[in-house]
């Protein structure tokens, strides 16, 4: 079970541990530096066999620590979730220890959590992008980058030549497409819920 | 030019049929056209539907799907187009043999569709000649049908002998 007092065992044991507010499961905050033994400590000892996800956020630009990633681990024997979550150190070149040596799951996880934030996962076995091509020249899940995107070149020179094409921003004519939660199926599908502006007229203050 | 004109009819003409080469040609083509299905997301699903039992394509002699470019002459892009997939598609495109025709099967293929992102090209006519669009998200098998029944008649009113000559622009990678 993971009550209070599994709770506070945790946090005794691990003096860097610290607890942040969730409204689900048990969150915890560790240092970068701790967070490979302490992994291995969950695994181990506490039978958090299982890597659910391992992602990240971006905290905005100007933030102490602008870069975190987040890992959830469930464990079949508490029948229960654990959150933690390492902040980068480096606001540049955001970097994190690769905890695939000890969840093999976490390889493509980490890979796209590169692939979107630029977080460096040291010790990698193959730390290479896995959606966006290799030459791929941004990150796009960063708070800067627009959703629309940026022009770059086509991965393929050759193809780029003879079509004339090129990645260009995709046109928001009225604000992103997003869907509703709510409401008739009709009135909740992916749209632009703004239809007053194009990028021929501009957006209404 | 109508399937009429190319008909026989031995009380006019005996045992000779007399017409234009372009007659016979696409005559030919468009009742044995071959797919190449270019499922990239969920319209694929629709175009399998298409191929079974209860809409079933053979009924136009467009059962063949040929999962290779080289045995096949009519690309049906199905689906999401991404920048990454993009290079494949043209690939694909430029190892079919002529005369070749593509099919932009659904929002996605046709415009991009609700994607509006960094990651997906807005319409494959970007990168590839469109001969037919096909609305809905996803189009329903009838639609695809109707697509291809459109496909049959523009390629009867092709100058399929003029175009022998024609040449096309070919990646080279
Ligand atoms: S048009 Fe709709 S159904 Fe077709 S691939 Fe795009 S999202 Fe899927």
């Amino acid at each position: 079970m993971i009550d209070e007092e599994f709770i506070k065992g945790l946090l005794a044991k691990h003096s860097f541990l610290s607890e942040r507010e969730s409204i689900d499961c048990l969150t915890l905050e560790s240092p970068s530096g701790e967070l490979i033994s302490f992994l291995e400590y969950l695994k181990t000892e506490e039978s958090f066999d299982m890597l659910v996800d391992l992602t990240a956020i971006d905290h905005g630009e100007g933030e102490d620590n602008r870069f975190s990633t987040v890992i959830h681990l469930y464990s079949l024997l508490h029948h229960g979730y654990i959150r933690i979550h390492a902040s980068c150190n480096d606001n540049n070149e955001p970097s994190m220890p690769s905890v695939s040596s000890i969840y093999p799951s976490a390889n493509w996880h980490e890979r796209e959590t590169y692939d979107m934030f630029g977080i460096k996962f040291t010790e990698h076995p193959n730390l290479k992008r896995i959606l966006m091509w290799d030459d791929y020249p941004y990150f796009p899940l960063r708070k800067e980058f627009p959703l629309a995107g940026i022009d770059t070149p086509l991965p393929a020179a050759d193809v780029a030549e003879v079509t004339d094409a090129s990645v260009e921003p995709a046109p928001m004519m009225g604000g992103p497409f997003v869907s509703s939660a709510n409401g008739m199926v009709s009135d909740s599908e992916p749209r632009a819920k703004d239809e007053s502006w194009t990028e021929k007229n501009e957006k209404p203050l | 030019m109508t399937a009429s004109d190319v008909g026989y009819n031995s009380k006019v003409e005996g045992e000779v049929i007399v017409t234009k080469a372009d007659a016979v040609v696409n005559w030919i083509r468009k009742h044995s056209v071959w797919p190449m299905p270019m499922g990239l997301a969920c319209c694929a699903i629709e175009l399998m539907a298409s191929a079974a039992s209860r809409y079933d394509i053979s009924r136009f002699g467009m059962e063949v799907m040929r999962f290779s470019p080289r045995q096949s002459d009519c690309m049906i892009v199905a689906g999401t187009v991404t920048y990454k997939m993009a290079e494949v598609v043209r690939r694909i495109y430029d190892q079919m043999g002529d005369p070749k025709w593509v099919v932009a099967m659904g929002a996605c293929a046709s415009t991009g569709g609700m994607y509006r992102s960094y990651a997906v090209m807005q319409g494959v006519d970007t990168i590839v000649p469109v001969d037919v669009y096909v609305s809905g998200c996803p189009p329903r098998p009838e639609a695809l049908l109707d697509a291809m029944m459109k496909l049959q008649d523009k390629i009867g009113n092709e100058t399929s002998v003029r175009n022998l000559t024609k040449t096309k622009k070919v990646a080279s990678g």
